[in-house]
């Protein structure tokens, strides 16, 4: 239980979702770390990515250019094209024409190169996060139990979906965005000093008192949305805790009590969420109406300028440089919009690249396993064939998931060719833990334990997993036909194959009377099935791979006894022959075994079959007659 | 749709109306601000009137602060009215769905409950706040901007009505043609992540078959085609930026030329065109804006429609109209029953039978065979299909249905502890209940040996699921806490599977002589746990196809013979 705690503390103290990052600092900040991580996002495009973003970017300072030569233009076209014709009896259009002709061309440019450069960035960033995705996926299928074991499923699954959607975001706007919005803002810089130095320090200040607005709000929103997030996270375990027993709370009409405490927890949300979006609501506002502002001093000080003639300003020239400013402050202020996502981002960034440092897996082995003529070998690097029979030994065995706690403590085992081990122990007696060290899902050190006389650790761990079949009492089928359920367990087998193993887990019968027989589509948790019926399909799975060596973990607990009775010809007959680990509570399932363990506190206090056990009149007497002695 | 998630705006109704007034306002000022640019350069820049520019300028620094004030505030309504709204809808589903029965449950599954209550809700949240901030600005502004340039010619902007067309239709194409690619690429996302989540799960199964690379293969085709068809659908719409520029630009170069024209034969100041350029430029950004409220609506709309089913849900278990609210006795009286899950075929068939108040009834029955439905249906958390249950003398439909599951006490098979303490999670069972009680409880369900060993006792923290006690140890504590509700009837549906013998019995001892006259239904996989009971139901494919006692059933049963057989005196492990 204890790693489960350390699990849970850290989930509460990471906060889930988006925003964490900005959360933990309690205000906006790039520094280095998010300059590495950015960096190493950009990692992803290589080759023709890379190509195609650096293009795109190109086609971007086109249309800067044009757009800032557009907002000159207005005020180019007043002063020299239109200004001059007022009053003149006969007007010549011609020059204005051509000017006009040549701003259409540059603006037909600038369209189609925005077109473009669109598509562009949208085939490069649904690559690259394809890319992450795989990358994520790929990764994670090398990542050793320990890790999936340490981690709520759901932490693992908002790695995908929210921290790879904010990436998205970050991706598809934001950069575009900044991007393009930099680049407006440095070329109408050019412009501005150009007309007039004094009145681009007007401009300048202005762009000060936005950065520490920006700062400022964004800072304090940051926050608030850190303390929304925490309370979300109440929020929804609350609801899922209680959804998840709705039954047990209808069954005790405990519906009242269930909406009081939903109620103080959706009222915390409502505060949080209204403060939090309060902040980031005022910032756009403000940033826009401080562009008005800024608009309104300019024209006030370049008017007194243009009426003095100061500095050369004249009234066209001023009117160019309002325009200029107002296209300055857009872009500032949709920079300062994007720094929330961009924080949002990289702080999924963060998670996803933590998921793909995750060691993983070590797999030293040489060992493979090979068939011919039906039976299996181990193959030694030099060579060497070794039959496999299926003696596997286990020898002085400590254990600790924590590092602390031994769960397993000197633990000292044989299973013979064909035999049949059967574990019984209470929760937590270190039943699952043996066959956790069998499988390697955990490592122990070698020569802990052998297989055929060869140090598992020796053994490609692929093909050490290929000789073990498991079924465990979480079934977990997943989304697909019943067919393809039987088929996991073997991708080449034939039809003929699935359904002989369907039978031999008696599990034929009930795929038959389903709609549409071995092609009905179930899903993952298998909610049309009955537990016992998914339990049936998961034996029938490993049937079908028809393994050497076979753990059941508790593979009938929910199928009756009834049941239980033919499907145990089935497994009898599969068992014959294999070497078979068998782990279960209900003592007529383990009676035949060819020996019977009893765990207590990581160790092993008694061994035997079924009649020595009896007779030695200890835990397992006590257990199997429901005497206490 | 919209109407329906309108009803959950109540209090904030307000801030909702509140937040488009003040951006309304900000909006009309906004417009105003270019009109008097336009009169601060003709009458006073033009003239060289230092004196205009000043008390011009003046009223245009009031009109941005003011513009910056209503925005502000715009702001502020429009997030306080989206959370309250939020947090409205959320209340409203969660209060519709402790009035679910059974079946609704099912229908939607828990996972499926909790995601629309959190991710459907925040992106519902979102749009909501971004339509009272932004559906009456984009309108608005553009009416301002219109009604502005036309004061300053009648003529010059009708150029802009004949953009318009094009930018409408090129809109209403790329809506059109993106809407469809966009509901899939959501449809392929849940695709996606399901590959992911089962992947996560069972994640030791895919280890030992070694199926990595297949899955990996799996998940590679759907994110190709999350990619592909992404890429399709997110072309269709950066189509919208060029359109708008080419819009914009036209609008530009048109009114140059012709206001160039209207400027030389002066009727128009170039002031005017000035400010007939920023009107321009300000109408485009408006349906810009616009054009991706739109897109984003129709996003939220698959959320707004999983939430509304979830509003809109009857309950198919309804409160009988003149409800009797006594129940005499624990008996039960099945007469005919047939029942099915929704329109599946039915699992529960002919069922007939009557128990008297205080008997001890044992049920049988193989996987699937209908056993926990059958007994579901007495505290009428399903109804029957065909027949009736009747409890206590009366038609469980007739009866006030917190009445009805007061008196009726059931351990579900899939028990839940709540996160709290013990004690909590006993009083679920009765409020009110002393300690004194509970520990009684807890004594008759063999649950006290454990408790008062915990340093805490009573008050021990149960973390959340009750996963700090061990399986046995949860079901003798979901025991407790349904002996607490003092029923007439209480039904165990295999809830001492993880019990052993010993402890079955001195529970089911302990239930004698604490509840004589309560009616205790059983539900066992083992022959020993209703071997003693008055009456042993055995169901077989959803037909009874015996009922008696165990030496009448060893006589004339088949089944129960083979289950005896099958487990002759096997006893299960657990730990003591």
């Amino acid at each position: 239980m204890s790693d489960k705690e350390t699990r849970k503390k850290s989930n509460e103290e990471q906060g889930r979702g988006p925003g964490t990052m900005a959360a933990a600092h309690g205000k906006i900040r790039l520094d280095k770390n998010s300059v590495k991580l950015f960096g190493r996002l950009m990692g992803f495009m290589k080759g023709r990515e890379l190509g195609l973003f650096v293009t795109a970017l190109a086609l971007m300072i086109v249309t800067a250019l044009v757009s800032v030569r557009s907002s000159t233009f207005t005020g180019t076209i007043i002063d020299d094209y239109i200004k001059p014709l007022v009053g003149t009896a006969d007007p010549d259009f011609a020059p204005l024409l051509r000017a006009i002709m040549f701003m259409g061309g540059l603006y037909l440019l600038s369209i189609i190169v925005n077109f473009f450069y669109n598509r562009i960035l949208v085939n490069v960033s649904n690559s690259v996060l394809k890319k992450i995705r795989i990358t994520l996926f790929k990764h994670m299928q090398k990542l050793p139990i320990k890790y999936f074991d340490a981690r709520p499923y759901g932490d693992i699954m908002s790695i995908y979906t929210n921290d790879v959607d904010n990436i998205r975001e970050l991706m598809s706007n934001s950069i575009p965005n900044v991007v393009s919005s930099l680049l407006t803002v440095v070329t109408i810089f050019f412009a501005m000093i150009k007309i007039s130095v004094a009145l681009t320090g007007v401009v300048l200040a202005t762009v000060v008192v936005m950065y520490v607005i920006t700062i400022f709000l964004g800072g304090a929103s940051a926050k608030y949305f850190s303390l929304r997030q925490k309370s979300l996270g109440r929020m929804n375990a609350y609801a899922e805790e209680l959804l998840n027993g709705i039954k047990v709370v209808k069954v005790f009409c405990h519906e009242e009590q269930a909406k009081a405490g939903f109620d103080v927890r959706n009222e915390d949300l409502f505060r949080k969420t209204a403060k939090a979006n309060r902040l980031a609501n005022a910032l756009m506002p403000i940033m826009v109406n401080i562009g008005n502002l800024q608009y309104v001093v300019l024209a006030m000080v370049g008017g007194a300028m243009a009426v003095n003639g100061t500095a050369g300003i004249t009234l066209g020239k001023l009117a160019a440089f309002l325009l200029l400013s107002r296209n300055f402050t857009r872009p500032v202020s949709m920079i300062s919009q994007q720094i929330n996502t961009v924080v949002m981002a990289l702080a999924g960034a963060g998670r996803v690249f933590e998921l793909i440092d995750e060691a993983p897996e070590v797999d030293e082995g040489k060992v493979t396993l090979v068939k011919e003529d039906g039976k299996y070998f181990w193959k030694s690097p030099d060579g060497t064939l070794t039959e496999l029979k299926g003696d596997i030994r286990m020898h002085k065995v400590d254990f600790s998931y924590t590092g602390d706690k031994l769960v397993l403590e000197d633990i000292d085992l044989f299973a013979k060719p064909g035999q049949k081990i059967a574990f019984v122990g209470s929760t937590g007696a270190g039943k699952t833990t043996i066959t956790n060290l069998i499988n390697r899902f955990y490592d122990v050190a070698d020569g802990g334990v052998t297989y055929d006389g060869i140090n598992i650790n020796d053994i490609k761990k692929d093909d050490l997993r290929r000789s073990l079949g498991m079924v465990l009492q979480e079934t977990n089928l997943f989304t697909g036909t019943i067919a393809d359920n039987i088929r996991f367990g073997k991708p080449d087998a034939t039809d003929e194959e699935v359904i002989a193993a369907a039978k031999l887990a008696n599990a034929h019968d009930f795929i038959e009377k389903l709609p549409e027989g071995y092609e009905t589509v179930i899903n993952g948790t298998g909610s049309q099935l009955s537990q016992g019926q998914c339990q049936l399909l998961s034996i029938a799975r490993c049937a079908v791979a028809d393994p050497p060596v076979m753990i059941l973990d508790e593979a009938t607990s929910s199928v009756d006894t009834r049941t239980e009775v033919l499907i145990q010809r089935g497994m009898d007959a599969l068992m014959h022959g294999r070497t078979t680990f068998v782990i279960a509570h209900r003592l007529s399932t383990v009676m035949n075994s060819n020996a019977i363990i009893v765990l207590e506190h990581g160790k092993i206090i008694e061994r035997g079959d079924h009649d020595d056990l009896l007779a030695q009149k200890g835990k397992y007497y006590q257990l199997y007659t429901g005497k206490t002695e | 749709m919209i109407k329906r998630l309108a009803k959950c705006i109540r209090e904030y109704k307000v801030f909702t109306v509140l937040s488009p007034i003040m951006v309304v306002a900000e909006v009309v000022l906004s417009v105003l601000i270019p009109l008097y640019m336009a009169d601060l350069i003709d009458k006073g820049i033009d003239v060289g009137n230092m004196d205009v520019v000043r008390s011009i300028g003046f009223k245009l620094l009031i009109l941005a602060i003011l513009s910056m004030v209503f925005g502000v505030l715009g702001g502020i309504f429009a997030s306080t009215g989206a959370a309250g709204f939020a947090s409205n809808v959320r209340r409203d589903m969660y209060y519709n769905i402790q009035k679910f029965s059974f079946s609704n449950v099912d229908r939607f599954t828990t996972a499926g409950l909790v995601t629309r209550m959190t991710r459907d809700i925040t992106q519902v949240q979102m749009c909501y706040m971004m339509l009272t901030r932004m559906l009456f600005r984009a309108p608005t502004s553009v009416v301002f901007a219109l009604v502005a340039a036309f004061r300053i010619n009648s003529r010059l902007p009708l150029v802009f009505i004949c953009v318009l067309p094009v930018l409408a239709v090129g809109l209403f194409l790329i809506m059109k043609f993106a809407f469809p690619l966009f509901e899939k690429v959501f449809s392929l996302f849940d695709k996606m992540n399901t590959v992911v989540q089962e992947n996560v799960r069972g994640i030791r199964v895919v280890k030992t078959f070694v199926r990595e690379n297949e899955e990996i293969n799996k998940f590679d085709s759907v994110s190709t085609e999350v990619r592909d068809t992404s890429v399709k659908a997110e072309r269709i719409v950066v189509a919208n930026a060029p359109l708008m520029t080419f819009c914009m630009y036209a609008c530009m170069l048109l009114i140059s030329w012709i206001g160039a024209k209207m400027c030389v034969n002066s009727s128009m100041t170039t002031g005017q065109l000035m400010s007939m350029f920023s009107y321009v430029m300000q109408i485009l950004m408006s349906l810009m804006m616009s054009s991706m409220l739109i897109l984003m609506l129709t996003m939220s709309k698959a959320a707004a429609k999983r939430i509304i089913e979830v509003l809109d849900a009857e309950t198919d278990i309804a409160q009988p109209e003149s409800p009797v609210t006594e129940i005499k006795d624990g008996s039960i009286v099945f007469d005919d029953v047939d029942f099915a899950y929704g329109s599946a075929k039915p699992c529960i068939k002919d069922a007939s039978f009557t128990i008297k108040s205080g008997q001890t009834v044992g049920i049988i029955g193989g996987t699937g065979s209908g056993k926990t439905s059958l007994v579901q249906l007495i505290p009428r958390l399903y109804d029957v299909k065909e027949g009736s249950v009747s409890v206590g003398g009366t038609d469980v439909r007739e009866l006030d249905l917190e009445t009805l599951r007061k008196s009726v006490a059931m351990v579900l098979q899939k028990n839940v502890l709540f996160e709290g303490t013990v004690a909590g999670n006993m009083r679920w069972g009765n409020e009110n209940a002393t300690d004194e009680q509970i520990i009684e409880a807890l004594k008759t369900a063999q649950a006290w040996e454990f408790v008062s060993k915990l340093p805490e006792g009573l008050e021990a923290p149960v973390e959340q699921g009750g996963n700090n006690f061990s399986g046995g140890q949860r079901q003798r504590l979901c025991i407790a806490r349904a002996l607490l509700t003092q029923p007439k009837i209480i039904i165990f549906d295999d809830s001492t599977s993880a019990v052993d013998t010993a402890t079955e019995r001195a529970i089911r001892e302990g239930l004698k002589t604490t509840m004589p006259e309560c009616t205790k239904m059983i539900i066992a996989q083992r022959i020993s746990s209703v071997k003693d009971a008055d009456m042993i139901i055995v169901l077989d494919n959803g037909r009874i196809s015996g009922i008696g006692t165990h030496d009448e059933l060893m006589a004339g049963n088949t089944i129960y013979q083979e289950v005896y057989d099958s487990q002759t005196k096997g006893g299960d492990f657990d730990e003591r």
